[in-house]
């Protein structure tokens, strides 16, 4: 994983609440069986007309989605389903950060293993950085990560939260496996003391 | 100090803990689909790695596999190549694939459980949302992603952090034509989709130890709807006799044992919860979703929310976003809308007594001629059983298409599937956009709201039928 670094960019707003993973990427696309070449199935029912032509309205097809890093949703984002194709499709896209005020479980989860940052705010943060943006659609906003804060548009410095284990492994690209297989001992002492009360395959 | 039984699950699955980081909980049940597995195999590979439990880990077909003859090549390419990959990954990492053509095929949260693997006390995940179906044992059940699939795959473990807990209090009893799949719609309903975000719902109370145990799978199948990764119940004497004699139920001394164990579960008493909901089960209507989230739903006689009387500028916004994409006028009743499909079968309500329910309104009935009717059995079980009880020959004397196990048109990865602007009234569980075909339009509702529905061809309250 690599690490991820501070950066500006330009938001593109997609502010409605409980934007579900089969809007993220819809099922049909699920038959895959590679990580790859998700980014033109992102948002593809909103983002594409039944003859599979941008829609002009929508948000991604326009030139501010161009370059930009940094998607603001609304609340509950991710909810639905656990594919991790979501954050896949989000990050080929180009996106680094996703900005909501709240964030589905298995969907936060998913993107912190992607480099894809979840940053939930305050309403109202969430409302000025909103307007600021739907005002200048080359309004710009900063993230630090290690500080853990969000520069709006106008200056304004708003913090965030992150657990301090997903912000290591994102800041220093470590891979959560790695991690994990480190703790050998610990899980053969655990399965030592513990039987397995199943057996798949007997 | 009293416990929750959610505590008593973490505590007894910790294998290491430092401050500073999550848990490492250990799995006793990993269940492998074909849509979320595949990277994660791909990944074992790339880094050199086996599966270090597959004793612990059982794949099965459900996704992507076709509702139709299977004894005929899968005409999709595609989800034929990913169906291939999954029983090829499987042989690979010497895991047990029940693929197309094994007689225990089916929707992974069925097979679980009626194979007798999913027991009280375990941890149980799965690339899977529904995986909370399988807390209706008093196991910690809950859907993960692709990347934890591969991190359990190679280390039996997962990096976990403690969730709250959320009491779900159910008493009273349901009235003729209210079912299990009514509590769970009513408590989305109540708490709305992102209700229990960062929880896991505890569902207690008399309306809860009334139920079956498949009644208890299709409430705790839906916590996720309501934003909780896992929903349980603790373990009771209709779980043991669910469980007695089942294959990969203990059997013997090992039984006693495991009794002795699973009786200790329960939370204690004086045992504190981070928040609590009551709901009065008796007071409970047949329930249907009219909107795009599982949430947005109302007793089936119920008015639809009028946007011009919502207050909340965001919840109006999203109401009328809602009723539009469902074509659907605030204010107005749904009952008596018409309908073109219906779809009985998912996690949800894809079990022997959900086809009986089902089947005990359809029996002597003939659908509506404008309406397609899917029954799609959750397993090859739940298949065999079905035949054995006559359950095929009612569905299809009354117009009713029998398929084989999948699942099918709740995910419409295999071609079953809405075609745009199409109403169905849908057993499964989640009714986005496009959820069931692009441009679908999904009403979630009981088994037995969907079989009365079937044979009027629009929306109907069960209870006029009976």
């Amino acid at each position: 994983m690599n690490p991820f670094t501070n950066f500006q960019s330009r938001v593109v707003p997609l502010a409605l609440n409980n934007i579900d993973t089969d809007q993220i990427i819809p099922a049909r696309f699920l038959k895959t069986t590679s990580k790859q070449g998700l980014d033109a199935q992102l948002f593809c029912d909103w983002r594409y007309d039944a003859q599979g032509n941008p829609n002009p309205d929508f948000v991604l097809n326009q030139p501010r989605a161009r370059g930009a890093q940094v998607l603001l949703a609304g609340g509950n984002f991710g909810c639905g389903s656990s594919r991790e194709h979501a954050p896949w499709a989000l990050t080929q896209f180009g996106f680094r950060a996703v900005i909501g005020t709240s964030f589905a479980d298995i969907f936060r989860q998913n993107a912190l293993k992607n480099s894809l940052l979840p940053i939930a705010i305050s309403a109202d943060a969430h409302a000025e950085l909103l307007a600021a943006v739907e005002a200048d659609p080359d309004a710009m906003v900063a993230i630090d990560l290690p500080r853990q804060t969000l520069t709006l548009p106008g200056g304004r410095k708003v913090e965030f939260a992150v657990d301090e284990f997903s912000k290591h492994c994102l800041v220093n690209g470590v891979d959560e496996l790695g991690y994990i297989l480190q703790q050998q001992a610990a899980i053969e002492a655990f399965e030592a003391e513990h039987p397995a009360a199943i057996n798949t395959l007997g | 100090m009293p416990r929750t039984i959610v505590e008593k699950l973490w505590d007894s699955h910790v294998v290491y803990e430092r401050a500073g980081a999550p848990a490492l909980l250990h799995i006793d049940l990993h269940l492998v689909h074909e849509v979320t597995s595949p990277q994660a195999f791909q990944g074992l590979r790339e880094r050199g790695l086996r599966v270090r439990r597959p004793d612990l880990t059982l794949a099965t077909a459900d996704h992507s596999i076709p509702t139709t003859d299977r004894s005929l090549p899968i005409a999709d390419e595609i989800a034929a190549k990913q169906l291939a990959q999954l029983e090829a990954n499987c042989a690979e990492f010497g895991i047990r694939c029940l693929g197309i053509r094994s007689d225990w095929q089916g929707v992974v949260h069925i097979v679980g459980p009626e194979l007798g693997l999913t027991q009280p006390g375990m941890t149980v995940v799965c690339g899977d949302s529904h995986t909370a179906t399988h807390g209706a044992f008093g196991a910690l059940a809950f859907g993960i992603g692709t990347s934890e699939v591969e991190q359990v795959l190679a280390s039996q473990c997962l990096l976990q952090r403690k969730s709250k807990t959320f009491q779900v209090q159910v008493d009273g009893a349901l009235r003729p034509g209210v079912a299990a799949k009514d509590i769970i719609l009513a408590l989305i309903a109540r708490i709305g989709v992102g209700g229990g975000t960062g929880s896991i719902f505890e569902y207690t109370g008399s309306g809860i130890g009334a139920l079956s145990m498949e009644e208890r799978m299709t409430v705790c199948n839906m916590s996720i709807e309501g934003g909780a990764r896992a929903g349980l119940i603790a373990p009771d004497d209709t779980t043991f006799q669910y469980l007695s004699g089942r294959p990969h139920a203990p059997k013997g001394a090992a039984w006693d044992a495991a009794l002795e164990r699973w009786k200790q579960l329960p939370t204690d008493e004086g045992a504190v919860y981070d928040r609590s909901v009551p709901i009065d089960a008796g007071a409970l209507e047949p329930m249907i979703t009219y909107g795009t989230n599982p949430g947005m739903g109302l007793p089936v006689g119920a008015p639809l929310p009028d946007p011009a009387q919502i207050s909340d500028p965001q919840e109006r916004e999203s109401v009328a976003k809602a009723l539009k994409y469902m074509g659907l006028e605030g204010g107005k009743p749904l009952l008596g809308h018409a309908i073109d499909v219906v779809f009985i079968g998912s996690c949800t309500n894809g079990r022997i007594s959900d086809l009986r329910a089902a089947a005990g309104v359809l029996k002597g009935r003939k659908v509506s001629p404008k309406v397609r009717v899917l029954v799609v059995p959750g397993s090859q079980e739940v298949k065999r059983q079905a035949i054995a009880e006559g359950l095929p020959e009612v569905f299809r004397a009354a117009g009713c298409e029998w398929r084989e196990p999948g699942c099918s048109m709740c995910i419409a990865m295999n071609g079953d599937q809405l075609a745009p602007g199409e109403y169905s009234v849908s057993t499964s569980n989640r009714n986005f956009e496009g959820r069931q075909g692009k441009g679908g339009r999904t009403f979630l509702a009981s088994p037995l709201t969907a079989a009365a529905s079937a044979i009027t061809g629009v929306v109907t309250d069960v209870r006029t039928v009976l």
